[in-house]
């Protein structure tokens, strides 16, 4: 990560409830409030406890060792489950009755971590579809071929090539999407779902699959996805050269439960964090 | 995926041959130079044609497979009927095109009524459990069709259930179905029936809400992730193909003298499922020729009728097996013209 | 007393649907496929036993068993034929094949043995059953149907909980992929599930045709439909499942019948189901599962 980058980060500041968030983002209402959120699958607690609070443009990473909940989290935070316990706010509308689909409509977007695009349709296609709600006409409208369809096909062609641009997409807008390379499968999944204009997005693994160069170009397009949207983005990673790279604040998760939070230098330094990833590599030396 | 210039393109044709055959067709039959047989198919055919059209709609473009569809046109068929007997003897309404059009009509309001009714249950189901509740409430339709009594006696109906003590005219009796019906389905009817399907249908689908159907269909958690509300889209290509079966029906119903409600049994759900499968599921060009064509083929090759069905079991499962094939799938897009630059990239892929 | 024996009736008919219900719930929970032509081996069993009595003159048990043989042999052949290939394919493609095949093998058997329905013959000769005085009336081959479906019930529970090829059965239906790594043969697992489902349906065929002896080639469509509604209602892969919901069914079949009207019978069988999976989808003695996003 060039110098250049890091200081367009603005300074974190502790909030009155003690969670951090970065200073620009003080004036305005959180984007996302999680308190003591909890899950059960059967009898074993999936994730317990989960108290986060994310600032209206900041960057936060979540990660963990493999099977620690952070993809559960990602399942919560979009009401794919219902949480057995505890509340979340977006921007301080309570979530508590929400489904998917009005998690969506409310503001939050996600990618998958096993990706799923709309394999037979085209990239633009798949891209339309995150429009869907932003760009709408009626059922009658599309059949008997009102103006508003026209104006409304006309505006979301245009939107989504817009969009396809991020990643310099717009050219293979025609081509099926299952028959993209993986790297820019992922980068659909990321323009698709910025298509539903979200004020939360949710990157699961955006980088898996990538390699270097690739996970370079990736951490300035989030950077500047943010910039351009405003937006807050929460992504689960493993390649920490990205999370320590891009993000403002890092919470990391093991056995459910949250075990640091921090900045990126924070967590690197906190024994609790080494010890959940290293204390592992020792056993396996042992 | 086709891309949007082909797609238009496929569309056009289909209108224009459709069309050019209509034109034909009315010129064959004002010269009599066309078989008695086959005159007096044109109009079923056209019917099947709207079922295989609209069935495609809910297998191939929502992806539910519904082994009830003949429920719909039985609806269709028989409010069809008491519709058009209604006006008549009630309303003395002697010309046959607007009864036609509003019997029509009437059949697609019940039919979608009743898609309406059974989808909301229905299409909180998937897969295997949705297919056999669409065969339950198609056996049910069936089943209370046989008990259904109507009468018009003055301007008024009268209906009765198990009890066919009604006054005036009987329009439906019980087991014994329509009797005496007036046929009043013309050809001309039957062709703007399907022309009218076919925009629905095709407008639907290169639409907003038909990307949402197929997004649907295709992947159900991202589409709900992308703020698609999985139901409302499931119900809409459901009722607007049991509305389209109910149109259908309709048709069918008013071109025949009698008709009892076991005609809409469970194989004539097959049956119509046969055409879209061997039309190609999801391509709605294809189940106007398999449906036109499997309705004449048997009545041409009379000799052949004891083995249609097994033909047509046959048919079923070859084409499911080759089409699931791996070795024929990568033959297919190696023929067809606009897979050519999917193939160069998935080269690049590997 | 009329409605003691139509009680009667109706477990003997609910015994019947619970052994074809065997059939769908096993196949159901290993292979994870509505074998629609299920039905269809019954009426195909029923036959064979029909012409090795009438036309070879063969005794019972050798004509149950060369039924058995028979459609023990159908059913592995087209799980290899038709449903093997299309292990990878959507549950969409994999329904629209078994529903050709129940086709196919009706209409083979219309070809064959034509359209006219044959008369079963009276083959469980035992008399009857007089009870209170000749107030009511059990048929023999009702009391033997119970006790078979009883005996079926035993023996199958304890095949899938003592044997290895039971438990094998139930690894593959708990998780195919699992049991595959733990060295346990999917394909000839699920052909066996195949084989017992079927030699099931030649026994089902001799009871169905005994109570209700029309022997037609749609003879076994409606009451294989009927069989699979009663396994939804049991919880689909559940063997006591396959049973409860059997005779819950055939009870309230017979009963529907007998007291609500006689035309709309079959329309309350289908309404049962369309309730039973809206209230219960798991059916009475199933259980959920979670798709994994």
């Amino acid at each position: 990560m060039s110098e250049t980058k890091r200081r367009q980060m603005t300074p974190m500041v502790p909030y009155p409830s003690g969670a951090i968030v970065p200073e620009r983002d003080l004036g305005s209402m959180p984007v996302l409030e999680c308190s003591h959120l909890g899950i059960d699958f059967g009898g074993l607690k999936a994730v317990d406890d989960f108290n986060v609070i994310m600032g209206r443009t900041e960057i936060a990473g979540l990660i963990g060792p493999n099977g620690a909940g952070k993809t559960t989290v990602f399942n919560l935070l979009t009401r794919v489950y219902q949480p057995t316990r505890g509340t979340m706010m977006l921007e301080g509308r309570d979530m508590g009755s929400m489904t998917t689909v009005e998690a969506n409509k409310a503001g939050i977007a996600r990618t998958f971590q096993n990706i799923r695009l709309f394999d037979n349709m085209t990239v633009e296609e798949n891209v339309r579809i995150g429009l869907h709600n932003q760009i709408r006409y009626g059922m009658f409208s599309g059949i008997l071929r009102l103006p508003q369809y026209w104006k409304a096909e006309k505006k979301q062609h245009e939107e989504a090539l817009e969009l396809l641009n991020i990643f310099d997409m717009a050219s293979m807008a025609d081509t099926r999407a299952g028959s993209l390379p993986y790297g820019a499968q992922r980068r659909l999944e990321i323009v698709r779902a910025l298509a539903t204009h979200p004020k939360l997005l949710l990157l699961d693994e955006p980088a898996a699959g990538m390699n270097p160069h690739e996970t370079e170009e990736l951490m300035e397009n989030i950077i500047r996805i943010r910039d351009q949207f405003q937006i807050a983005i929460l992504l689960i990673e493993h390649d920490m050269n990205l999370v320590m790279g891009i993000c403002e604040d890092i919470c990391v998760l093991n056995f459910g439960r949250i075990i640091a939070k921090g900045t990126p230098d924070e967590i690197q330094r906190n024994p609790a964090v080494i010890e959940a990833y290293l204390g592992k590599q020792k056993e396996a030396q042992a | 995926m086709k891309t949007k210039r082909a797609r238009f393109i496929t569309s056009l044709i289909t209108y224009a041959v459709l069309i050019i055959l209509f034109i034909v067709l009315t010129v064959m039959i004002n010269n009599k130079s066309i078989s008695r047989t086959l005159k007096g198919q044109l109009i079923p055919i056209c019917s099947w044609i709207v079922m295989a059209v609209s069935l495609n709609l809910v297998v191939g473009i929502s992806g539910e497979l519904s082994l009830g569809h003949a429920g719909f046109m039985s609806l269709g068929a028989f409010s069809g009927i008491v519709t058009s007997g209604w006006l008549l003897n009630g309303f003395a309404m002697e010309d046959p095109t607007l009864r036609l059009l509003l019997a029509i009509v009437a059949g697609g309001l019940v039919a979608g009524i009743f898609g309406a009714l059974i989808g909301i249950p229905v299409l909180r189901l998937r897969g295997d459990y949705l297919a056999i509740v669409t065969l339950a409430f198609g056996e049910i339709i069936r089943n209370v069709m046989n008990c259904v009594y109507a009468s018009v006696d003055g301007t008024s109906l009268h209906f009765g259930f198990l009890n066919g003590a009604l006054p005036g005219t009987l329009l439906l009796n019980g087991p014994m179905g329509a009797v005496k019906v007036k046929t009043i389905s013309t050809f001309t009817a039957g062709f703007l029936l399907v022309m009218f399907a076919l925009i629905v249908v095709l407008n639907l689908v290169h639409s907003r809400s038909g990307r949402a159907i197929m997004a649907a269909r295709d992947n159900r958690i991202a589409a709900e992730a992308m703020g698609i509300n999985i139901t409302k889209y499931k119900m809409m290509a459901f009722v607007t193909a049991a509305v389209l079966a109910g149109m259908a029906g309709a048709l069918y119903g008013l071109s025949m003298a009698t008709l009892v409600p076991t005609k809409f049994s469970f194989n004539e759900s097959i049956n119509v499922l046969v055409f879209v499968v061997l039309g190609g599921i999801g391509n709605i060009p294809g189940s106007i020729v398999s449906a036109a064509a499997l309705t004449i083929l048997p009545e041409k090759l009379r000799f052949l009728q004891n083995y249609r069905m097994l033909a047509y079991a046959v048919l079923l499962i070859l084409v499911m097996l080759l089409s699931n094939n791996a070795l024929v799938k990568s033959l297919i897009r190696r023929i067809n013209p606009f897979g050519r630059k999917n193939r160069g990239e998935e080269e690049l892929r590997a | 007393m009329v409605f003691l024996s139509n009680l009667v009736n109706g477990i003997s008919l609910g015994s019947i649907y619970a052994i074809i219900a065997l059939g769908y719930t096993m196949v159901y929970g290993i292979a994870k496929m509505l074998n629609f032509a299920h039905g269809d081996i019954i009426m195909v069993g029923a036959y064979i036993i029909f012409c090795a009595a009438q036309y070879w003159n063969m005794p019972l048990p050798v004509s149950l068993l060369i039924a058995m043989v028979v459609c023990t042999a159908l059913g592995i052949t087209i799980e290899k034929l038709a449903y093997k290939p299309l292990r990878q394919a959507t549950s969409l493609a994999v329904l629209i094949t078994a529903i050709g095949m129940s086709y196919l093998l009706q209409n083979t058997a219309l070809l064959i043995w034509g359209a006219n329905p044959k008369v079963f013959p009276d083959m469980i000769d035992t008399g009857s059953l007089s009870l209170f005085g000749g107030q009511l009336l059990i048929k023999g081959e009702t009391l033997i149907t119970i006790a078979v479906n009883i005996l079926i019930m035993i023996g199958l529970t304890l095949f899938t909980s003592r044997t290895r090829m039971g438990k094998a059965m139930r690894c593959v239906s708990e998780d195919r992929g699992a049991a595959e790594l733990m060295g346990i043969n999917v394909n000839s697992t699920i052909s066996i599930t195949f084989a017992i489902g079927s030699a099931l349906a030649a026994i089902a065929g001799l009871l169905l045709c005994s109570s209700y002896p029309m022997l037609m080639p749609t003879t076994g469509s409606m009451p294989g439909i009927k069989a699979f509604t009663a396994a939804v209602f049991g919880g689909i892969g559940s063997i006591p499942g396959a049973m409860l919901g059997g005779v819950l069914l055939g009870v309230i079949e017979i009963l529907g019948k007998a007291y609500i009207s006689t035309e709309l019978g079959d329309a309350i069988v289908f309404a049962v189901l369309i309730i039973v999976l809206l209230v219960r989808p798991t059916g009475l003695l199933g259980k959920a599962v979670r798709e994994k996003v």
